[in-house]
């Protein structure tokens, strides 16, 4: 408890710094990747993270040391020639999406290591940092850095929101957008720079492997609770700070714990608990969808049974005869039965079962919109009699009251289905 | 420039790697799945630890096992994030392997007192030392170097499964609904395989490291690939490039004195990039007057 207090009224200056680091970090790739998602391209985002490495040691080679200029412009060069490798080789050539990117990410990771292995074995003292690119060190960022890389981030959400409807345009629709005069080309260009630089700078915090889980898991997250494109921004960016905080102070309690795995931990449970949770499109929510909808169907099914015996001046049906009709959902109509009865539409007696006066009323109307379907099909779609019944088997569960009405209102009240069958209705 | 049998056990055992890898990413690049085999590399990362931790020892089966069930676990989450949770596929790999590498680096770090097993060694091995690291029976008899006969055995399991299964691989990668229709298990294919690449690359990881398994994996077929379209040259050209690959890599890192897994991978970038420069459609301006058919299968 003492060390909660401690981290979060953030007393101590290097915390601030480092929470205020991760912060930046996360609201820069968040913000880029929620676009790099939503256009379908998230692995590009770990082809570039993995492909800075040649880049850095370049920019370390040159520099003879860690600054952080010459590293951020090396990877940024690499980064950039893997981007435009990647839509050249998807122009020019016949390979699928996923094995450019896959071949890209391990060459040029290749290649880095060849060039990092060189470069430890020339016995530079300073060398030792260039390991903490690959795995990420969020709390070595120094404070002097921080404003490079910070800055950075900042020029990248205001570039972000200034652009806002054009990357909206090449996100959703970059067709449209040429059609209208917009240069799409000039536009993706900008965007794959901003995407080089929030890669470059959030190496730094989390490593070259975890740079995507930045990128792709916010978005992702966030995409299932919304519709709208800038509250999935903040939403987004929002998931990155919390985690990002949670990250700084599960390293900062057990010190020999790592920041950056754990803020990807953190930021992948946020978006576990979104896929399952989500009252949106959460796999609960539409598990409890999908599970209410067969019920559904199985209890119109047995109604429907019901009705139709009646239709041939049978009152009654018995168990067997029902299971005989749906050979395979014995069970469901069991189920179904049992609901049934306790809602008071099926009565049950010991020479079988029947439907109630208000049952009746209910079964009546799927009928009734099973053959009104029909003729609509047929007389208005110009579909064979013997092609409409499979759709009238789905639409019957579907149709509204309203539909119901105006499909009565166009074909004029009829009486008789395609297959010369009475549509039933209450007599007033 | 030297040939001794040191050289010739890393050139043969680099190549017995690269040809495996090869054979599975053949099929894994027809199933567009080379992604997928990236991230079942990154993903295996705790099942190794796990496996350490349990058995103290990098050498045995149950890190072997730990990998494996790692690689199928996170071959089942992508399925499940996708199918289940309607996630698109690409957001599914980058979220399954990100979370699964985070894991393996946070129980390294929980169990760095215990065991000695450092992640650099994970993510880019060392085949360099191959030679010195012999297998010794209990009664002393020196039985040559052990990666070589991991990779061996490696190899003749790969061997076998793309030899007995071809058919039920071909057919599954090229037409999964033809396949489920004459009664292949496709899915039960498709675990096979994964475990197959998650077999390869803990078998590997030692030697290659874990993300330069994926190069070889990815780039010797994506490079033939460019050249061919049929399955048998496929995998042929697969198996040469391999060979190539492991024997310009040892003499290039040895030339200057680096990491003779990451200059393999270099190599096989340099046949990758120098065949899409030969087989890319380049625009008609440039194509020049060469007789090669307009590329009508773009």
């Amino acid at each position: 408890m003492e060390d909660f207090l401690y981290f979060f009224t953030f007393q101590d200056p290097s915390i601030t710094w480092v929470v205020l680091g991760i912060m930046l970090l996360g609201i820069g790739s968040a913000y880029v990747g929620t676009f790099s998602f939503l256009d379908k391209k998230a692995l590009l985002g770990d082809a570039i993270s993995h492909a800075v490495l040649p880049g850095i040691c370049l920019g370390f080679v040159l520099a003879g040391e860690k600054d952080p200029r010459y590293i951020v412009t090396g990877a940024f060069l690499s980064g950039a020639l893997a981007t435009f490798l990647s839509s050249w080789l998807k122009q020019h050539t016949k390979l699928s999406e996923d094995s450019i990117t896959a071949s890209i990410l391990s060459v040029f990771f290749g290649i880095g290591i060849v060039a990092l292995t060189a470069i430890q074995k020339s016995g530079n003292p300073e060398v030792a940092g260039l390991n903490s690119f690959i795995f990420g060190n969020a709390i070595g960022i120094a404070e002097a850095d921080l404003f490079l890389y910070g800055g950075l981030s900042m020029a990248i959400l205001l570039v972000l929101s200034l652009f806002l409807k054009e990357f909206r345009l090449m996100v959703f629709d970059p067709g449209f957008g040429k059609a209208i005069g917009f240069p799409m080309k000039g536009i993706r260009f900008v965007f794959n720079v901003l995407l080089i630089l929030a890669v470059v700078i959030g190496i730094q915090a989390i490593g070259v492997v975890l740079m995507a889980a930045l990128l792709i898991t916010p978005g992702a997250a966030a995409r299932f609770w919304t519709d709208r494109l800038q509250p999935l921004l903040l939403l987004a960016a929002f998931f990155s700070i919390l985690s990002g905080i949670l990250g700084t102070y599960v390293s900062f309690v057990l010190p020999q714990m790592p920041t950056g795995p754990w803020v990807v931990v953190f930021l992948s449970l946020i978006a576990l608990l979104s896929f399952i949770f989500s009252p949106k499109s959460g796999i609960i929510r539409r598990f409890l969808a999908r599970r209410n909808y067969l019920r559904k169907t199985h209890k119109d099914h047995l109604m429907k049974a019901l009705f139709k015996a009646k239709e041939a001046h049978k009152e009654r049906l018995t168990l067997e005869e029902i299971h005989a009709l749906y050979p395979f959902h014995k069970k469901e109509i069991t189920h179904s039965l049992q609901e049934l009865t306790t809602q008071g539409l099926v009565l049950q007696d010991s020479q079988g079962i029947r439907l109630s006066t208000q049952g009746n009323s209910d079964a009546m109307r799927i009928v009734r919109l099973h053959r009104l379907w029909e003729l609509y099909l047929n007389e208005s779609m110009n579909i064979a009699p013997d092609h409409v019944h499979e759709s009238a088997e789905q639409m019957e569960h579907l149709l509204t009251p309203e539909l119901e009405a105006q499909l009565e209102q166009r074909l004029n009240y009829p009486t008789l289905d395609p297959h010369q069958e009475t549509i039933p209705r209450d007599t007033p | 420039m030297t040939f001794d049998s040191n050289a010739f056990l890393i050139i043969f055992t680099g190549a017995l790697i690269a040809i495996s890898c090869g054979f599975l990413g053949v099929f894994l690049l027809l199933r567009k799945m080379s992604m997928t085999g990236d991230a079942i590399s990154h993903a295996v990362l705790p099942g190794i630890v796990i496996g350490f931790f349990v058995s103290g020892s990098q050498r045995s089966l149950e890190v072997i096992l730990g990998a494996g069930l790692l690689g199928i676990l996170s071959t089942l989450m992508i399925d499940a994030l996708r199918k289940k949770a309607k996630v698109q596929l690409d957001a599914s790999i980058g979220i399954t392997f990100t979370l699964l590498f985070a894991i393996g680096i946070i129980l390294i770090n929980l169990f760095a007192y215990k065991v000695d097993l450092d992640q650099e060694c994970v993510l880019y091995g060392e085949i360099a030392y191959l030679p010195i690291d012999l297998w010794i029976t209990s009664s002393g008899l020196n039985l040559g170097p052990r990666i070589t006969w991991l990779a061996g055995v490696n190899f003749f399991l790969i061997l076998g499964f793309t030899y007995f299964l071809f058919k039920e691989l071909s057919i599954t990668s090229f037409d999964e609904q033809f396949s489920s229709a004459i009664g292949i298990p496709s899915k039960g294919i498709n675990l096979a395989l994964m475990s197959m690449v998650s077999y390869t690359t803990v078998s590997s990881f030692e030697s290659v490291g874990a993300i330069l398994v994926v190069a070889l994996l990815v780039v010797p077929p994506s490079t033939a690939y460019l050249w061919t379209k049929s399955l048998i040259p496929l995998l042929r050209l697969t198996a040469t490039l391999g060979i190539l690959i492991a024997i310009l890599g040892y003499y290039l890192a040895y030339w200057i004195d680096s990491s003779i897994a990451g200059m393999m991978v270099a190599v096989a970038g340099a046949f990758f990039f120098g065949s899409a420069l030969i087989k890319g459609n380049w625009p008609l301006g440039l194509r020049g007057t060469s007789k090669s058919s307009p590329a009508f299968d773009s």
